[in-house]
């Protein structure tokens, strides 16, 4: 069989996984967040941490929450590192520098997991697995919570008689419901329940995230990385004598358990340097794939949710299908890039293998690296800095689309609605009429709300490789030259206003400069995004939806579906197209 | 407990709680839960890192990483099948993993420049790296070493052309071979009709236009092409089966069996693609080379 068919069947596999799993996990994703028992190991970590779960929190208290918990994970995760010399299992391992500790801190707290330091040179196995994977699942469960609230605001119907669309639900039960138990959990009292604006709770989605979602499935999928080879051992290095007669200290881990929590909270900081390329994190071509699925499983499964959350299954398939066909014509794209292997390395190899794996080979090295840039993973089972330069353009594309398809856990859904809700209103524009979505009147604080959350990232990334390349000592940090060289540089700017994580990993970050500003970029390009769009799910849930009429444009069909990844590429090729310009495409583009 | 303090304390107080409870929950008894069941039979010797062991039964490496098959002076030993390049450390340093990152139009060397001492300046193009490679394969195994944009001396065939007018306008002036560093010859006599010289470190090449020189090599090179660039972890395991059966002469010869033989070793140790159709078919090396061990044991 030939490599190229056996790419296509790879995907369609994959495909296939997604599809069988898209129905009874964003089912099951449903149930976790409307309905409202909580299971006893619930109760009991809301009685150790004191908060109510059945209080409502209105959008100013639940971003507020999400603010509490970013900067308590923030500062935990720097302590852990700064005090590794004093821990147990640190391998002898010494503290982290503070710029290092922090850039570390904001990039696991972040989700992005960004990773200015070299695993197996750097950290311990305690603040990998305290820190460092708690934060992997924290992390996650902070992107769905947000995304569950945000769809919350949709759904939410205010007034005690639905007067929405035939066949909705009156209004989503589940934590948070309109006149619930009275207190308000850790939240302030001015914002007590009853109002009806109430978007969930933030501490009741992210332990029932953690519990229910991440947990088991991680444990599962932990056990079957093992049984490919993925090692799960505390040991520190072993040193063998090699055949040829040399010493190789062979390195192990927590890593399994890592592993999973790693791909399928979509974070992507590897236990290793070389992350999922190492055969320990990665072992087989068919872990490879298991990877893959993981990374994308909850991205394409949460339409499914927002679907019957919203009481409209069709509105969550319009959204999984822009997903799908954004992120199939990306990956299509890349691979044919990476096969035709264009430039003049590549063609003196004739492949591009440059930084590839041999087990895993060039179509499915594309196919990882196309998931882990459209999930705000950043795993690599490959090295994208030696990608050919128009398909590292498409991997710099991916993310610049803001990781919508799928995109993270949680972010890659809010980040869609967001572009949907821009989306009605272009087309409000077009035909003359009041745009609205899912019976919610899209008025000027809505637009504002959304304008606000896409302008965000790129202002961050593209402001931050401007001054990053007006800097010479940062300029000097670069591995390759010329257009490559701010190809590295727009990446990683981009990567981390993104909270995406992967790098074109030549290009010297682990300095004071790059791992302040990049730190700077990861935490305002994950908190403001999540604050605009809390407002708007805020605004959203404070309105009576209105009922459909005939003039109503349908969000559901494949015109709007098409209109919205049009939107959604459109906005990146406006706003990145110059960068773009001077970085890959003029290395890619010549003869 | 807290009722008494405002609600911006209890609510940081909340998360920290909560986030102590994940530590404890997620960040020990996940981990270690997971540490009980591999060490199940079956699991636990994956879990423990694959060891594999040599025929006095002692560890000689992992079966899922690589290992470098060259003597002390790093020239690779006949008689082993060989790795791909590798960027970790000095080759396959587990405690040291990385890729090259090096870009596909990385294609001029840099040199040291004696001026500055206590420095060293030189560092290989990626271009340049894949010739030299090329070259000393094919000089092993005895086929042909050549490739596209690779010059006879194994560097990366680049021209700084130079013109009279800007924008690389008008007549050609000088033209410089980038990566032969002079007293070399240069790989090309003349381009349009201007004598080609070799570099001296003075040369401003970036101000010249960059021209690659594609040669007669073969669009299939005999070299494949996982032997010519570094693997992305520094320590795949594996190589292709082209490069599998392009040593298979060369080992065969060096341990005085058959190539029939060496060759019936090398399919033993194939692997296929994952469920036919994921990744590519792979040898294993270092499981190679034991069993290539355990025939014709070496002499020590």
């Amino acid at each position: 069989m030939s490599t190229s068919v056996a790419g296509v069947l790879a995907v369609a596999l994959l495909v296939a996984a997604l599809w069988v799993t898209y129905r009874p996990f964003g089912d099951h994703l449903y149930r976790v967040f409307t309905t409202e028992r909580h299971l006893r190991v619930e109760r009991a970590i809301y009685r150790l941490t004191g908060v109510n779960p059945d209080a409502g929190q209105r959008w100013g208290v639940y971003a507020r929450s999400v603010l509490a918990f970013s900067l308590v994970s923030v500062l935990l995760l720097y302590l852990l590192q700064r005090i590794q010399g004093h821990l147990p299992l640190n391998l002898g391992f010494d503290a982290v520098g503070p710029a290092l500790a922090w850039n570390t801190a904001v990039s696991f707290t972040t989700n992005t997991d960004w990773q200015a330091y070299s695993g197996e040179a750097t950290m311990g196995h305690l603040v990998q697995m305290t820190g460092l994977a708690v934060q992997n699942f924290a992390s996650a469960a902070v992107g769905i919570a947000v995304a569950v609230a945000v769809v919350r605001g949709f759904a939410r119907r205010r007034s005690p008689v639905a007067s929405g669309r035939p066949g909705r639900p009156g209004r989503p039960g589940g934590p948070g419901r309109p006149g619930g138990a009275e207190g308000q959990g850790a939240g302030s009292r001015d914002d007590l329940v009853g109002t009806g604006d109430e978007i969930g709770n933030f501490w009741v989605d992210l332990t029932r995230t953690v519990v229910r979602i991440l947990l088991p499935v991680c444990v599962l999928a932990a056990i079957v990385l093992i049984a490919g080879g993925a090692i799960q051992n505390l040991h520190g290095n072993r040193v063998v004598s090699t055949l040829a007669g040399g010493h190789q200290a062979i390195t192990g881990g927590p890593v399994a358990s890592q592993e999973a929590i790693k791909d399928f909270g979509t974070n992507g900081g590897g236990f290793y340097n070389v992350n999922s390329a190492h055969p320990f994190e990665n072992p087989t071509s068919w872990t490879n794939l298991v990877e893959i699925y993981l990374l994308l499983a909850i991205g394409f499964s949460l339409p499914r949710t927002f679907g019957r959350m919203v009481g409209d299954r069709r509105q969550g398939l319009a959204i999984v299908a822009v997903m799908a066909v954004l992120a199939l014509g990306s990956f299509a794209v890349n691979a044919a890039f990476q096969t035709a292997h264009h430039g003049t390395v590549p063609v003196a190899v004739g492949a591009a293998t440059e930084g590839t794996e041999t087990r895993f080979g060039v179509p499915d090295s594309a196919l990882f690296a196309s998931g882990t840039t459209l999930t705000s993973t950043g795993s690599v089972n490959s090295f994208h800095d030696s990608y050919t330069s128009l398909g590292g353009a498409t991997l710099l594309f991916n993310m610049m689309l803001g990781e919508v398809a799928p995109g993270g856990t949680g972010s890659g859904l809010y980040g869609m609605l967001v572009l949907a809700v821009v989306t009605v209103f272009v087309a409000g524009l077009m035909i003359g009429r009041t745009p609205e979505y899912l019976g919610k009147k899209i008025g000027s604080r809505e637009i504002k709300f959304a304008s606000l959350y896409f302008l965000t990232s790129p202002a961050i990334a593209l402001l931050g490789t401007g001054i990053a390349m007006g800097l010479p000592g940062e300029r000097a940090g670069m591995l390759n030259s010329g257009p490559h060289g701010l190809s590295e540089v727009l990446y990683a700017f981009t990567s981390a206003a993104n909270n995406n994580g992967s790098a074109f990993a030549g290009i010297t970050v682990n300095t004071t400069w790059y791992n302040t500003a990049l730190g700077l970029a990861m935490l305002f390009g994950r908190l403001l995004p999540m604050l605009f769009v809390l407002g708007m799910a805020g605004s959203l849930a404070r309105q009576h939806p209105v009922p459909v009429t005939a003039g109503t444009l349908p969000t559901h069909r494949p015109q709007f579906a098409g209109m919205l990844g049009a939107i959604a590429v459109i906005i990146v090729a406006l706003t990145f197209f110059p960068a773009l310009a001077l970085g890959p495409l003029a290395e890619g583009i010549h003869r | 407990m807290f009722a008494r303090l405002p609600g911006w304390v209890r609510q940081h107080l909340a998360a920290l709680r909560i986030l102590l409870v994940f530590t404890v929950v997620v960040g020990v008894a996940y981990p270690l839960a997971i540490l009980a069941v591999a060490q199940l039979p079956g699991l636990n010797d994956r879990a423990d890192g694959s060891f594999v062991t040599g025929a006095d039964g002692r560890r000689v490496g992992s079966s899922l990483i690589g290992q470098s098959f060259t003597d002390d002076a790093g020239r690779p030993i006949a008689r082993y099948f060989q790795s791909r390049p590798s960027a970790a450390g000095d080759g396959y340093d587990p405690t040291s993993t990385s890729a090259s990152n090096l870009g596909p139009e990385d294609v001029v060397d840099a040199f040291d420049d004696p001026a500055t001492q206590g420095t060293d300046e030189s560092r290989q193009s990626l271009l340049t790296q894949v010739c030299a490679r090329s070259q000393a394969v094919g000089t092993l195994d005895g086929v042909d070493g050549r490739r596209p944009y690779c010059t006879s001396s194994g560097v990366g065939a680049v021209l700084a052309v130079h013109h009279a007018g800007p924008g690389y306008d008008g007549r050609v002036t000088r033209v410089v071979s980038v990566n032969e560093l002079c007293p070399a010859r240069p790989f090309l006599a003349t381009y349009a009709g201007v004598p080609v010289s070799c570099r001296s470190l003075t040369d401003d090449i970036a101000a010249g236009q960059r021209v690659l020189i594609r040669g007669d090599a073969p669009a299939h090179p005999a070299v494949p092409a996982d032997a010519v660039t570094a693997s992305a972890s520094g320590l795949d395991p594996q190589i292709s089966t082209a490069y599998a059966d392009l040593q298979v002469n060369r080992v065969a010869r060096a341990r005085g069996l058959s190539a029939d033989r060496v060759a019936a070793l090398v399919r033993d140790h194939t692997t296929g693609r994952s469920l036919g159709i994921l990744g590519e078919p792979v040898v294993n090396v270092l499981g190679l080379n034991r069993a290539l061990d355990a025939l014709t044991p070496a002499r020590r």
